[in-house]
């Protein structure tokens, strides 16, 4: 026996048996990759909310018989709400869109057909490296206000087309997914397939995609979360979501104490509704690799 | 070509597979005929897996010809699906559907490709699973399986195609050596039902009590061959006899 297939044969006894993460084969797309919220983030927040809110207090007592600053945050705090819910109806829009749309751009990637591999990857190429922002103005100008779908008039409110506008970068970051689960899975797989006589459709199918799918879900997540705290950039192009609305409540109670509060509060909302997603990723993941 | 099953089974004349600069098969000619045991020997990068992949069509030749049942299997007009109705395989690392059951892995190439009824697949199937005595873990995931107990499924999920022809690739070389054991032995159980066997193995003793004819091949060439006794205990060929002394 050859030192290749003694490798071979030695590498597969090792993965089977153990259980040493080290030790299994490298996936890519499911490792760590950019920003993680941890504990700390929280913490540090809400420890500088009750730092700000009380030298706010400690300012507001020094002058006049203003409202408090925390009875100012409460009085506010369903308008905010109302700001936030649509950050969250925009990412869940967005995801829906992105996913719906990068998931076939992903199979077009490892297309046996050489122009819709080469467009598919273009395409993503192009999005995923386009700043969010810049795609974000582009939507917003390019997309009419409304359109004409036989008689029907369906407008195109501010939202909507900041909606599409940050799903274009969620589709590109799905396509990517897709082609590296799809590439992680191990070449037996397909082997195994075609000489069961399986199409290559039926392959990826009933094969290939169903092992994507747990592959694929701890990165999806991850982008999701990364989607969500990236909604507020879509204020910069007037949609009234709720850093628009930050802004409006500060310039309409006029009180600079309350600036550094204000936005501290805002973050706590969008850490408080990632944070337990990027929990969530972190424990599927461990659960994932440990197989 | 009407084949009649007097004529081999799997007929191949001068193959030659390179893959760029190296020739890994360089003119391999054999026949196969029906009930046939055959074990192929030889040192690693013999050019053996590769000449399995070829029979069924799992790698393109570059030059001679492989007939299956009369049917060139490099033909670029030919129904690949219908060859590997034919040939089944199974390989060194198993390769079973890890997100599906062991009794899921056996049915779906039936109920997909083939499109059998359900029903029928599910008694055929559980029936092969207490052939290859795994009887009572159908239900569980490849994952929850030995290595031995994989590879055993693996074979059930090829006979589950009733190919004509069953190619095994190594298939004990990534077991522990105390389920090496029980993969051989359902292995020799085939053979004995007179199914054709085309085996790649580095289990020599297994080669001696199972096989028809063994065939050593080195270099991409078939160096010798004949029965196991003779090949294994008087070889002719220098080469071989080398070989031997060091696996031996």
């Amino acid at each position: 026996m050859g030192a290749g297939d003694a490798c071979a044969g030695v590498y597969a006894v090792i993965a089977n048996r153990a259980d040493f993460p080290v030790l299994l084969p490298f996936r890519p797309g499911t490792g760590g990759e950019g920003f993680r919220l941890s504990a700390w983030h929280g913490a540090a927040v809400v420890t500088a909310l009750v730092f700000a809110v009380a030298l706010g207090e400690a300012h507001a007592q020094a002058g006049a018989a203003t409202p408090s600053i925390l009875a100012t945050m409460l009085k506010w705090t369903p308008l905010l709400a109302e700001g936030f819910a649509l950050n969250i109806a925009m990412s869940f829009l967005a995801m829906a869109i992105g996913t719906l749309v990068g998931v076939p751009l992903g199979l077009g990637q490892i297309s046996l057909m050489l122009p819709v591999r080469t467009s598919s990857w273009f395409v993503t190429q192009f999005f995923r490296n386009s700043p969010w922002l810049v795609l974000l103005f582009y939507c917003m100008l390019l997309l009419p206000f409304e359109v004409h779908i036989g008689n029907t008039i369906v407008p195109l409110p501010g939202w909507l087309k900041s909606t599409i506008g940050l799903s274009l970068p969620v589709m590109a970051n799905v396509s990517e997914l897709v082609r590296g689960a799809v590439r992680s899975i191990p070449y037996g797989q397909w082997e195994a397939a075609e000489s069961l006589a399986y199409t290559r459709m039926q392959t990826l199918w009933l094969i290939i995609l169903p092992q994507c799918v747990k592959r694929m879900t701890p990165p999806w997540m991850n982008l999701y979360a990364i989607l969500t705290v990236a909604t507020p950039l879509t204020s910069v192009v007037g949609v009234s979501e709720a850093m628009t609305l930050t802004g409006d409540i500060l310039s309409s109670e006029g009180r600079t104490e309350l600036l550094v509060p204000m936005y501290l509060y805002l973050l706590l909302w969008f850490f408080l509704y990632c944070y337990p997603i990027a929990r969530a990723t972190l424990r599927l993941e461990k659960r994932f690799q440990v197989r | 070509m009407n084949w009649t099953p007097d004529q081999p089974l799997v007929r191949i004349r001068d193959v030659v597979k390179r893959f760029g600069q190296l020739t890994v098969l360089n003119g391999i000619s054999m026949n196969v005929h029906k009930g046939d045991v055959i074990c192929l020997i030889g040192p690693s990068g013999s050019g053996k897996s590769t000449l399995l992949r070829c029979i069924n069509g799992l790698v393109p030749i570059d030059s001679g010809s492989i007939l299956v049942e009369g049917q060139e299997v490099h033909d670029p007009k030919l129904d690949k699906l219908a060859l590997r109705r034919k040939v089944g395989m199974v390989f060194q690392q198993y390769n079973l559907f890890p997100h599906r059951t062991a009794l899921d892995n056996v049915m779906m190439a039936p109920i997909h490709v083939l499109k059998r009824k359900r029903d029928e697949v599910e008694v055929q199937a559980r029936e092969l699973i207490r052939k290859v005595r795994l009887q009572g873990k159908e239900n569980s995931y490849p994952g929850e399986l030995s290595g031995g107990q994989q590879q055993r499924i693996a074979i059930a999920r090829s006979l589950a195609m009733n190919p004509d022809v069953m190619l095994f690739d190594e298939v004990t070389a990534a077991l522990d050596p105390e389920t090496v054991k029980e993969v051989l032995v359902t292995i020799r159980q085939l053979a004995e039902e007179g199914m054709t066997c085309i085996i790649v193995t580095h289990e020599m003793g297994f080669a001696r009590e199972v096989a028809d004819r063994v065939y050593f091949t080195d270099g991409g060439v078939i160096v010798e061959h004949g029965p196991p006794d003779q090949l294994l205990s008087a070889p002719k060929q220098d080469r071989t006899r080398a070989f031997l002394d060091k696996v031996l």
